[in-house]
């Protein structure tokens, strides 16, 4: 907007060796990074590198230990976290800070005016906030309620939240992650539109493919480190993704499946909502040493499809039929029974007990059987050598099976939750998100799991919004729209901007008469 | 100010909090004191002194916990599966009811079978009591909080119109209260002519069985699984409900329990006055324990300690003998902010 300063010179954010540690920790170490006026820059690291730490720091939440950080030109205020929002920081968490039941115009108010206002002067806000979705194009109706937001719509709030409050600079924390494939297009025209408007971004993301389509600089963390700095147009997705693990990345190799029985079957079943769509006569087959994947937009039936087929919600109408014979009644009990692996969404909520041990945890599928308890009483050296078994063959760090299961990294807890979902064998497995915020290491171990469970032959459900992960996996894919299911499509049919098509419920009706 | 969790809390910091708690309470009980203008060294010397600092003291402090282990033990149990039993003081009520229905020569048996016949059923009419509101909870989602802790008004109304009825012994002068136990159904004392009676063997044992149950058992493990994470047990396949059922059974009976030996132990019968409250109490000795049934054995003795020492304490200080609630509350909310800060750290920007 004011074209008189030369944009290579002027940096709006400084961080200048920032050190932070927790205990023995170091969760940054002397980490630097700028931002220039006017530019996107990503942050790109897995989890645990300490992107989230160093936001924190910048946003007050911590006060480092080393280290200063300038914005605009002026030494921000360590450890306030209204520093940061006076200065136009704003920021765009992945879980979003909304209020369900407010409208959109008094989400973004809220905060802005005094308290003791009697109005919230909502009538210049809502032109404003048009204003400003039309400038950015942020498409989203200020009256209407939060929980009727799709969450791209969600998304756009905030962002929008950010702008209102005269954010200069934005941050967004893996913003994608939630995202359809055109969803996300739309953001990255929104980010073009607010960088040519002057304004700068911090991109924060473990997605190589979109840090490469919109930041102009790639700023790398790995281990709390700086493992590289490049510009976007000079460095190669490999080159940023061995800086990224340090090393090699490793790879899973798939082969061509080889199909046996239907093993699971779900036969126009309805059931109610799990955090968005209903149920709606699904009907679907899995087979035998396959991989079926199910795409979708968040909110459209996944969660309540995976929770039916993991026993926690009943089904209003239809048949669940297991290894050929229908099952008469059906919960996570019959489910375990009938030789079901299960890998719920939410490790933290459904999968692990967080205040219990690995031990405790490890057994909870199976504590009844005589393996683990003898008239009542719980054979926990029994338990806990299955529980040192698992941490051995699965990989996981902890420092015992005494651990407490909250004080382990997502990827750990998981890698618990496979060992945990695994035993035995299953024939019929249910994998619901189950890379989900986790490492590129961790995601290749879950991925090559998969893979050779069904290659000796079970049936595999892989639920996840990740198209790449559905894409690279999946034997066959069907597409799920307000719950109902779309034709299976055999690996390779369909290219992704098909499948999001069909994710966005285009043609979903015609075909849906073939998938019965 | 902001609170960091800790990653793991060092053994030192599990020392020096507790004891922190312990100077703070004794700090803070100390002011008051001084306002009711007595000398703090002279009233904590006089109550340790009416708790401890005699055979009598010690026999008094013991018999005053034993009530309460139960109380304490049925809150822990329930506390730790995440039932909030309210309602010990209704259960350990209708303990003492049904102590007085079959002990007061209804049974004709040698102690031998009448005192666990008549335990059993205790334990079993405070376990009922319990079963309504947990099947409410489990069927209904009715808040067990309101119906627990409604039921002890109910309870105490119904004990009240008993002990005016049918209960009302005829001997008593026209007192609300129940005949005597026969003499079989009595608990034996445990010294010759001191009141410490059978029932506080009975609470120790009751608190070892628990803590047995908490941590070898499948049931303890289904109770904690559904205590610290309701919907990842469900999700594994314990059986929710009846895990709830099972723990509101448990929970009813201990409390019952404290009814059954108050009665049987001590009193020799029943009246409105039976209970000053333990079942309240039990809640505030159980968080002070953790949870830990063990622990509810020190800190029902260190509750009961300071009741009974305040009582004597005032006899002779001239201060109001309610500084013991005012101690009592005061250390379980330091001890309860103590805990915290082993488990986060405060940063104060």
């Amino acid at each position: 907007m004011e074209p008189k300063a030369k944009p290579e010179a002027e940096y709006v954010l400084r961080l200048d060796g920032i050190t932070k540690r927790f205990g023995a920790l170091v969760a940054n170490d002397a980490i630097t990074l700028s931002l220039r006026r006017g530019e996107v820059v990503a942050l790109l690291g897995e989890n645990g590198a300490g992107k989230t730490t160093l936001m924190n720091i910048l946003f007050g939440h911590y006060t480092a230990d080393e280290g200063r950080i300038e914005a605009f030109g002026a030494p921000l205020s360590p450890g306030d976290p209204n520093a940061a929002l006076a200065a136009g920081i704003g920021m765009v968490h992945q879980h979003f800070t909304l209020a369900d039941q407010m409208s959109v115009v008094e989400n973004i108010v809220l905060g802005t005016r005094p308290l003791w206002s009697f109005n919230l002067g909502k009538a210049a806000a809502r032109e404003r906030i048009r204003a400003l979705s039309a400038d950015y194009g942020l498409e989203v109706d200020p009256d209407r309620q939060i929980s009727d937001l799709s969450v791209g719509e969600r998304q756009r709030v905030e962002i929008l939240k950010a702008l209102y409050r005269e954010a200069r600079i934005l941050i967004l924390d893996e913003p994608t992650a939630v995202l359809t494939p055109m969803e996300t297009e739309a953001l990255f025209a929104t980010l073009k539109k607010l960088v040519a408007a002057g304004l700068s971004v911090i991109f924060i993301s473990h997605k190589l493919g979109e840090v490469q389509s919109v930041a102009d600089r790639v700023v790398v963390l790995r281990g709390g480190k700086l493992a590289g700095e490049r510009v976007t147009s000079e460095a190669t997705r490999r080159e940023l993704a061995e800086l990224m693990v340090g090393g090699q990345l490793p790879v899973n190799e798939i082969g061509p499946p080889s199909p046996g029985d239907v093993l699971f079957e779900l036969r126009n079943v309805s059931a109610r909502g799990v955090g968005g769509s209903a149920l709606n006569k699904v009907s679907m087959q899995l087979r035998g040493g396959e991989i079926t994947g199910l795409a979708g937009i968040s909110g459209n039936g996944q969660a309540a499809l995976a929770a039916l087929m993991a026993g926690t919600l009943d089904a209003r109408e239809g048949e669940i039929v297991v290894h050929g014979a229908a099952a008469r009644t059906w919960s996570p009990r019959a489910a375990l029974d009938n030789g079901l692996g299960r890998i719920p969404e939410d490790r933290h909520a459904t999968g692990m007990i967080g205040d219990m041990s690995v031990a405790e945890n490890v057994i909870s599928e199976a504590y009844r059987s005589p393996r683990f308890s003898r008239f009542g009483f719980l054979d926990w050296k029994a338990a806990e050598d299955f529980a040192s078994g698992i941490i051995k063959a699965y990989d996981v760090k902890c420092p015992s099976p005494d651990a407490r299961v909250r004080l382990l990294s997502g990827g750990n807890m998981q890698k618990l939750i496979l060992g945990r979902a695994l035993d035995g064998d299953p024939d019929i497995i249910l994998a619901s998100q189950p890379t989900r915020g986790l490492d590129v290491g961790a995601v290749a171990y879950v991925h090559a799991r998969l893979i050779e469970a069904r290659d000796r032959g079970a049936a595999v459900l892989l639920i996840s919004e990740d198209l790449d992960e559905i894409q690279t996996l999946s034997d066959r894919i069907v597409v799920m729209h307000r719950g109902q299911l779309s034709a299976p499509s055999e690996r390779g049919e369909l290219s992704v901007m098909e499948l999001g098509e069909l994710m966005a419920g285009h043609g979903m009706d015609g075909d849906h008469d073939h998938a019965a | 100010m902001r609170l960091e969790p800790r990653a793991a809390s060092s053994a030192t910091a599990t020392v020096v909090w507790p004891v922190a708690a312990i100077a703070a309470t004794i700090l803070i009980s100390s002011v008051l004191v001084m306002i009711a203008g007595a000398s703090p060294f002279t009233v904590f010397y006089l109550v340790f002194k009416g708790a401890a600092g005699s055979q009598f003291a010690l026999v008094e402090t013991l018999t005053r916990a034993t009530p309460l282990i139960f109380t304490g033990l049925a809150v822990a149990v329930a506390f730790r599966a995440r039932l909030w039993n309210i309602g010990a003081e209704a259960q350990l009520y209708l303990g003492a009811v049904m102590t007085v229905v079959l002990g007061t020569g209804a049974v004709a048996l040698p102690s031998a079978g009448l005192i666990p016949l008549v335990m059993v059923a205790a334990m079993l009419t405070g376990a009922l009591a319990l079963l309504g509101p947990a099947i409410l909870k489990t069927r209904f989602g009715v808040d067990e909080v309101v119906t627990t802790l409604l039921l002890n008004f109910i309870v105490l109304l119904f004990v009240s119109m008993l002990l005016e009825g049918v209960l009302k012994d005829p001997m008593g002068l026209g007192w609300p209260q129940s005949r005597r136990v026969v003499s079989e159904a009595q608990l034996p004392r445990l010294i010759q002519g001191k009141r410490l009676h059978f029932g506080f063997v009975l609470a120790i044992v009751s608190a070892i069985v628990v803590w047995v149950i908490m941590k070898k058992t499948v049931l303890g493990y289904e109770m904690r699984a559904v205590g610290h994470n309701a919907e990842a047990a469900r999700f594994a396949g314990i059986p929710v409900n009846r895990v709830i059922v099972k723990t509101a059974l448990l929970s009813g009976g201990l409390a019952a329990l404290a009814g059954f030996s108050e009665v049987a132990g001590l009193k020799g019968n029943l009246t409105l006055d039976l209970s000053p409250g333990y079942g309240y109490t039990g809640i505030v000795v159980a968080m002070l324990a953790l949870l830990n049934p063990l622990g509810v054995i020190a800190a029902a003795i260190f509750v009961a300690g300071i009741f009974v020492g305040a009582d004597a304490m005032s006899r002779s200080a001239n201060v109001p003998s309610y500084i013991a609630d005012v101690m009592v509350a005061t250390s379980l909310l330091t001890m309860v902010t103590a805990i915290m800060l082993m488990r986060y750290r405060v940063r104060w920007r």
